[in-house]
């Protein structure tokens, strides 16, 4: 038994996170024939995309060493705000552009109350989590909000496909590839990874800590805010209930992905592998019938499971 | 005279260190014993392992002529052994008189704490020391020097026979100070004895009866503090001969100032600060730990405001406010904490030696990877890094190889002045000499170099021009033909 273990513990090593990726598609397809028709496969890569665009911008947090809990939150706020303008006829491309706008608002109070409050970045998202679906719920009195006939003119962003893949997915590698370039490729992302790491060596290497920290956290809610205007499409109507515990599935999707909560490791390319991870376990879960209750205990154990692997792989290493 | 302790034949040795190599040592009864010696004597070991907090490897502790088997931090304590560190360990938000009697509280029937008999209690204590105060204050409502007493009194609720105090005046006032002596004074006469650590000989002398010196880690020896003098202590403390792992100096250095500071100070940690240092020179910065050899480069630097005071930068006034202002000026540090301050541990070496001035292997906004690791690998060829991989993650590096790729760094970001805090802790010996003739070299080509060190033989080897600083202020000048670890101390003490 322990040799079966070791052996595939070491398998698991070499291949690394992709391994993983690449054992439970196997897994899934062989549970559940259905897994690999084009339609399933169509419809789970949109699900990974909605919640994935938001763990990329995660992933910018997490690697400068913050969290953000209040993505799901931002995500109401811009679906509502949004909604109300559509209906109320504003210009598409406009209320397009102020909800990019809002989202990176939402997320530069996050900015100022964590770099320059001095406020710790999870009762900072936290206590804006809060806040933000109360401003949600007060804007939109507790009902969704329909966006009216705007919905025919932004169907494309949640409906639409470019060579049969849907825009949501095209979005997400969009912003996949963004992320993957500015974090690998410029000086704000080497930045990010200093300030992760280690802040002190980073301030006397010269980088302004402070600008860095707040602009992971605009990111963030520039992320959720991309996210929210592909829901707002996709139901046509602004939920101030939407987003609901978005934040977990983003957090979980960018650890599972090997970034370290610890801030300064990790990598987009891992976060859209772990998203890719989440999103088929939950696709398999329901394709076999399990009861959602039950899928959230699942989810809720492959998580602390991710998170304890991590944690081990750290203290080995100190 | 008898022995209330002794220590005997105590070694210690840390990876790679013997922090202590047969040192002996006693107190006895009502003595106040002034235990001296320089940064990385021993002294703390010494104390940490007489409390119980570290485990001798070889040798004796004796109380009253017993032998203690196996000493641990509790045991220690009920046999009396108190010791007082410079981070008190008091519970700020809790009474005085509950810190007197934590884990020993008096309790009512009901299992609650007794207040009326703690109170009770803690009254002649504090009386014992002089302290008049309600015993429910709270201790942080006190000043440091109160919080002292009480420390004490909490010695005497355990009926401490011997009290540790480490560096106690590094915190109090001149009559703070007055008032600690003559507790200890009225102490001593109820027989309690003391161990004084102190770097202040001035204090030594007021205060102790005997002296015992350490020195790297080993027992140079115990006098009666009447028949000694400051000079002969201060040769106790430093003598011994230098190694010749330091290349060889250099003539004159031309006049021609890079750095100019005028008057600078910062409140509390740097006092009237006046000095130049030259293009190509070594200028040595010397001082006890605490001191303010850190906080004044820091300062030059711009990542610590200052309060007064001009610093001319290549003949130009200058405020900088932060590290990247300093970087544009061509300036570079290498902090005394390297894998705190320094260096990003999980970002490889290529990482963490282009990170200040990525513009220089960029195409536009764009860093180029080749360009990154050709220049990395560069300078990684010149300072002799081994495994000669900039690939590597730094943590996986050695300390000196290190403290390379922080030289790297700098080079890398075209410095032309250094600051360098402690350029070789924990960085061995082979790995030294490397970067003394590193250091050499730079200066040679024109580096401006401030170098801090603890370690007198470094300053001594490599400065061209040595200042010492003590309690924030500069206390002497020294140049680098006229060097000795006596005449360093004994600006750093007194």
């Amino acid at each position: 038994m322990s040799v079966v273990f070791k052996r595939t513990q070491n398998l698991f090593k070499g291949l690394g996170i992709f391994g993983v990726l690449i054992l439970l598609i196997v897994i899934a397809a062989m549970v559940s024939p259905q897994f690999l028709e084009l339609n399933n496969i169509v419809n789970l890569l949109r699900q990974i995309s909605i919640i994935g665009i938001i763990a990329i911008g995660m992933t910018f947090v997490i690697l400068a060493k913050g969290i953000d809990l209040s993505v799901g939150s931002t995500v109401a706020v811009v679906a509502v705000i949004c909604a109300d303008l559509f209906s109320s006829g504003v210009p598409v491309f406009l209320v397009l552009l102020i909800g990019l706008l809002t989202g990176i608002l939402v997320g530069s109070i996050n900015g100022l109350g964590i770099a320059i409050g001095g406020i710790p970045p999870f009762v900072m998202t936290l206590g804006l989590m809060v806040a933000g679906r109360g401003v949600a719920m007060t804007y939109a009195n507790g009902q969704p909000i329909s966006i009216g006939e705007a919905s025919q003119k932004i169907s494309w962003l949640g409906h639409g496909t470019v060579g049969g893949i849907p825009v949501p997915v095209i979005v997400f590698l969009i912003v996949i590839i963004i992320g993957f370039i500015i974090l690998k490729y410029t000086a704000f992302g080497r930045a990010v990874y200093a300030v992760g790491d280690n802040k002190e060596a980073a301030r006397l290497s010269g980088i302004n800590v402070n600008l860095i920290e707040f602009s992971t956290y605009a990111i963030s809610g520039l992320c959720a805010a991309i996210t929210a205007l592909i829901l707002l499409s996709r139901l046509t109507v602004g939920e101030p209930s939407a987003g609901v515990e978005y934040e977990l599935e983003a957090i979980a999707m960018v650890v599972i992905g090997g970034t370290s909560l610890f801030g300064g490791i990790g990598s987009v390319i891992g976060t859209a592998v772990g998203a890719s991870i989440i999103g088929i376990i939950s696709n398999v879960l329901n394709l076999v019938g399990i009861n959602p209750f039950t899928q959230q205990v699942i989810k809720g154990a492959i998580i602390i499971l991710a998170v304890y692997i991590e944690a081990r792989r750290t203290r080995s290493k100190e | 005279m008898d022995n209330y302790i002794e220590m005997r034949h105590i070694s210690k040795v840390f990876p790679g260190v013997k922090a202590l190599d047969n040192v002996s040592f006693s107190v006895s009864p009502g003595e106040v014993h002034g235990l001296i010696g320089e940064n990385g004597a021993g002294k703390s070991t010494l104390m940490k392992i007489l409390s119980g907090a570290y485990k001798k490897d070889e040798g004796e502790i004796l109380i009253n002529n017993e032998i203690i088997d196996s000493p641990n931090p509790k045991k220690m304590i009920d046999l009396g052994v108190s010791v007082i560190y410079q981070e008190m360990t008091l519970l700020p938000h809790l009474s005085i008189a509950e810190n007197l009697f934590l884990g020993n509280l008096p309790k009512t029937k009901l299992g609650l704490i007794d207040w009326k008999t703690l109170k009770k209690n803690s009254l002649p204590v504090l009386s014992r020391v002089g302290l008049n105060e309600n015993p429910y204050t709270k201790v942080k409502d006190l000043n440091v020097a109160k919080r002292q007493l009480v420390e004490i009194s909490k010695a005497l609720t355990r009926d401490a026979k011997l009290i540790v105090l480490d560096e106690p005046s590094a915190v109090l006032g001149g009559q703070e100070l007055d008032r600690l002596y003559s507790v200890i004074h009225q102490l001593t006469k109820q027989n309690i004895a003391f161990i004084y650590i102190s770097h202040r000989l001035s204090e030594l002398f007021e205060i102790t009866e005997r002296v015992t010196v350490l020195k790297d880690g080993q027992y140079v020896g115990t006098e009666r503090t009447e028949d000694i003098s400051t000079d002969q202590l201060i040769r106790m403390m430093v003598g011994r001969e230098v190694s010749n792992i330091y290349p060889e100096k250099r003539g004159k250095i031309i006049k021609n100032p890079i750095i100019k500071v005028k008057n600078l100070s910062r409140k509390n940690v740097l006092k009237n600060i006046n000095f130049e240092v030259n293009k190509g020179e070594i200028l040595g910065i010397a001082g006890l730990e605490g001191a303010g050899r850190t906080e004044l480069l820091r300062a030059l630097f711009g990542v610590d405001s200052i309060d007064n005071g001009d610093i001319y930068y290549f003949d130009k006034k200058r405020k900088l406010k932060n590290a990247k202002q300093a970087i544009k000026l061509k300036i570079g540090f290498l902090p005394e904490e390297r894998k705190q301050d320094g260096l990003m541990l999980n970002q490889s070496g290529k990482f963490n030696t282009t990170i200040p001035k990525l513009k220089n292997i960029s195409y536009g906004p764009f860093i180029s990877l080749s360009k990154e690791k050709k220049k990395a690998e560069y300078f990684a060829n010149e300072m002799q890094v081994r495994p000669p991989n900039v690939n590597n993650t730094i943590r996986n590096f050695s300390g000196g190889n290190q403290q390379k790729f922080m030289f790297s760094r700098w080079l890398y970001s075209n410095s032309e002045i250094l600051f360098i805090d402690e350029p070789t802790r924990g960085v061995d010996v082979g790995a030294k000499k490397e970067i003394y003739r590193l250091i050499l070299n730079l200066a040679k080509e024109g580096v401006t170099i401030l170098m801090v060190s603890s370690e007198l033989p470094e300053i001594i080897g490599m400065s061209d021009r040595v200042l010492v600083m003590r309690e924030g202020e500069l206390a002497g000048e020294l140049p680098g033909d006229d060097l000795s670890e006596e005449k360093i101390m004994s600006y750093a003490v007194r």
